[in-house]
């Protein structure tokens, strides 16, 4: 792994305002951002560790933890909340014996996050599985899509 | 620059012979099948044997019109909630709710017998009339789509389609027939404001920024739009790209520009790939690039994605990302037009803003200014979702009213299973997390810049979120209060230390342990933050708050003193059992629980598990002998 975080250091050493390109290729290497990667570029290109750190947790595209295979964004839009987000949340987090907290499944198919806005309004409640769009669901609706991508993982 | 090509492509035309079935693939259609749809098409009419064109460039061979047909995907037409939408062309019949197996109907009636398919029209959900075309249905009626008139009509991918349709020629007159100065000077006049959310004269940025001497400026383009409930701007990259690029353009020309930036949010990646093919287009056809449609100008359009902050949607911020910074906005002045991005002066525009510009220039400044009311000309894009009949994306005159909005095109409220509900309006949310919730008593209010932010509203990015009775105001306010929370970048301590103490007292009146003291608190902290925020998010956060407790005041008390949610949602102060007597066994409730929390055999009693209940209100809503009881 070294081999390509020493890849990505040569590319941006001594390049300043390139903190946010070195994120995205530690995370598109490695899934996520692991804070020992972190130490090892900032060595290795001399951005301060706390600048790369402070951008990392800034962003909600940086991720600071392994995230499961298939990630499920439930929207909660105004749309969607007034549709019943909130519950649609707490029905599959249940489904997937997940909490708040607990965001990754124990097998590592998915993660569930909630997002801002889809910006698919018309069809609330809504949630992205992965870049697919799932519009108007019902509590039945959401799980059943989601037991088709385990049923896929599984055969 | 080509310009044989160019002229060309001003001249192509689909011929008026040449039958067409348009699908529209906006994100709603898409998501909801739309590239089906689009493949089935085009599967039916090979089989009866017609060559399928799919592109304008296909038509210059030439063709037969009886053993060809056009297969056209547009941008979003609007009316997302019945989608896929699909017309046929020259006729204009225009189908709802399409699948994929009803694409052979559609041909072997409509496109080989001229008849329609009676079951897919759209039908008026109160009176029950059909109608065969968009301009008799009140949703299209009572709009004025001129910005985005296009996006319904025009292949996003194709640059021929925009250039055959009129585009880039207000560019070309811009060039030949104007100098910077009159350029601002007419947009001043025209009266354009910004239609990110702040209404700020748009014309007056571009002057600002044109005074200013420097070798090096920029203009940018602000599709970060974060707003819950707003996809105004989405749609406008996913229909109409090339808009947004001719409107950047005579904005750079008005600044003496030379480079600009798009940024997109990145939970956007269906813009992101029409904006970037957009510009690879613009850029092989000679209209971008170092002799722009082959003047003397140069412009080149770099794409941005966001990395997911809201507040990047603050223009400093915004900048700061660009730069690879957090997100994090600083003090005004001085202004982006007098030191911007990487410090040098910078025009900043949101994207519907930027698509009306060439309309303008097109119009002239009376024509365009026909619309809307006189510190508001122009027409303004709103994204009209909840609770209402008709949810999409409509365009309106500045002066019209949420009367005309809510109950003429969108058709009125709607019950939580999608059903009319003639009396069941109970607010409209305006501007998202810096907006407001108005009541009826703000009907007749016309929605421009000045007279909602006489009522401490906004219009926003125009986000237009309609709510029934079953909604409850406390959960409104704090669920904004709890976006505004999430996304305070940390910099002020009023707004990052009081949305947070402001939102725990919300959960706690959710919870129902709020005590009497909280509302003048929540007041008391509302003011604070105001004052003590550097940028627009926190001066706003507290609105919503604000504005529920001046018009729904005596939901917080039933909460606080009663323990007790109106509406029936707050989860902590519901709890749902069934009345054994009226049960009848239909199992209906235990099979639309999330979270088989019900138990029962067919015809007996069911009962409710209150340790794994989640109080959704699924069972509730579904019963149909008024056996689940909730209190």
């Amino acid at each position: 792994m070294n081999g390509t975080l020493d890849a990505i250091a040569a590319k941006y050493k001594d390049k300043s305002g390139s903190a946010i390109p070195v994120l995205q290729e530690i995370q598109k290497a490695e899934g996520y951002i692991n804070p020992e990667s972190l130490r090892y570029i900032s060595d290795k290109t001399g951005i301060p560790l706390a600048e790369l750190w402070g951008i990392a947790t800034f962003y909600s595209m940086f991720h600071l933890k392994a995230r499961g295979r298939h990630v499920i964004r439930v929207c909660k839009g105004t749309a969607c909340h007034v549709s019943g987000a909130e519950n649609l949340a707490s029905a599959i987090r249940k489904h997937l014996d997940l909490t708040e907290e607990k965001i990754t499944s124990d097998d590592g198919l998915f993660t569930i996050e909630e997002v801002a806005c889809l910006g698919c309004c018309s069809l609330a409640p809504v949630m992205m599985i992965d870049d697919t769009i799932y519009g108007k669901l019902t509590f039945r609706k959401a799980l059943s899509v989601l037991d088709k991508y385990k049923t896929a993982e599984n055969t | 620059m080509n310009e044989h090509r160019f002229t060309l492509w001003q001249h192509s035309r689909i011929p008026e012979d040449l039958q067409t079935v348009t699908v529209c693939t906006g994100t709603g259609c898409l998501a909801s099948g739309a590239t089906e749809v689009i493949d089935a098409f085009r599967t039916v009419l090979e089989e009866y044997g017609f060559k399928v064109l799919e592109s304008l460039s296909e038509l210059h061979e030439n063709h037969d019109s009886t053993h060809t047909k056009f297969l056209k995907k547009s941008g979003c037409q609007g009316l997302c909630a019945m989608g896929p939408l699909v017309s046929v062309w020259p006729s204009g019949i225009f189908y709802v709710h399409v699948k994929a197996a009803d694409a052979r109907r559609i041909i072997e009636q409509t496109v080989l017998k001229g008849k329609l398919v009676s079951d897919l029209l759209y039908t008026d959900p109160i009176r029950k009339e059909k109608h065969i075309h968009t301009r008799e249905i009140p949703f299209y009626r009572g709009q004025k789509r001129q910005v985005l008139a296009a996006s319904g009509n025009l292949d996003p991918n194709s640059i021929e389609d925009y250039i055959a349709s009129g585009g880039y020629q207000a560019l070309r007159q811009v060039y030949s027939d104007m100098d910077p100065t009159s350029l601002c000077r007419l947009i001043s006049d025209a009266g354009l404001r910004g239609r990110g959310g702040a209404g700020f004269s748009t014309g007056k940025k571009w002057e600002l920024a044109r005074l200013r001497e420097s070798g090096k400026k920029y203009v940018i383009c602000n599709a970060d739009e974060g707003d819950p409930g707003a996809f105004m701007d989405r749609s406008i990259i996913e229909g109409n790209p090339h808009a947004v690029i001719e409107g950047m353009m005579i904005a750079a020309y008005a600044i003496s520009a030379d480079e600009g930036y798009i940024y997109v949010r990145a939970e956007y990646p269906l813009a992101v790939q029409r904006m970037r093919r957009a510009i690879a287009d613009a850029e092989s056809a000679g209209i971008l690039g170092d002799h722009a449609l082959g003047s003397n100008n140069a412009f080149h359009i770099r794409v941005v994605e966001g990395a997911g902050a809201f507040v990047c949607g603050e223009e400093t911020a915004l900048m700061a990302s660009i730069e690879g910074k957090r997100g994090m906005p600083r003090l005004k002045p001085p202004y982006p037009a007098e030191r911007g991005l990487f410090g040098k002066p910078t025009v900043i525009n949101n994207v519907e803003t930027l698509v009306t510009v060439p309309l303008i220039i097109r119009l002239g400044v009376q024509e365009y200014r026909k619309g809307g009311s006189a510190n508001s000309p122009g027409t303004k894009i709103f994204a009209l979702t909840g609770h209402v009949i008709n949810t999409g994306l409509i365009e309106v005159p500045m002066n019209t009213t949420l009367r005309q909005v809510i109950l003429d095109i969108g058709g009125g409220v709607s019950d939580d299973q999608g059903r009319f509900w003639e009396d069941g309006f109970k607010a409209v949310q305006i501007g998202g997390p810096s907006g407001a919730c108005l009541t009826k008593e703000h009907f007749d209010l016309p929605l421009d810049f000045d007279s909602l932010q006489g009522i401490g509203a906004m219009v926003g990015s125009g986000g237009m979120v309609v709510m029934n009775k079953n909604t409850c105001m406390v959960s409104i306010a704090a669920y904004f209060m709890q976006f505004t929370q999430n996304e305070s970048c940390g910099k002020c301590t009023f707004c990052r230390i009081g949305t947070k103490r402001m939102l725990e007292i919300l959960v706690r009146i959710r919870k129902g342990e709020g005590v009497p003291e909280d509302l003048q608190k929540l007041e008391e902290l509302a003011g604070q933050i105001i004052a003590s925020s550097l940028c627009g998010l926190g001066k706003t956060a507290p609105n919503p708050v604000l504005s529920t407790l001046r018009y729904f005041r005596d939901e917080y008390e039933a909460h606080i003193v009663e323990k007790r949610c109106p509406a029936g949602v707050c989860q902590a102060l519901v709890s749902y059992g069934i009345d054994p007597q009226a049960c009848t066994g239909c199992t209906l409730c235990a099979r639309n629980c999330p979270v088989d929390a019900i138990s029962g055999s067919p015809k007996q009693a069911h009962r409710i598990d209150p340790g794994i209940c989640i109080s959704c209100g699924a069972c509730y809503k579904v019963c149909k002998f008024n056996a689940v009881l909730r209190s």
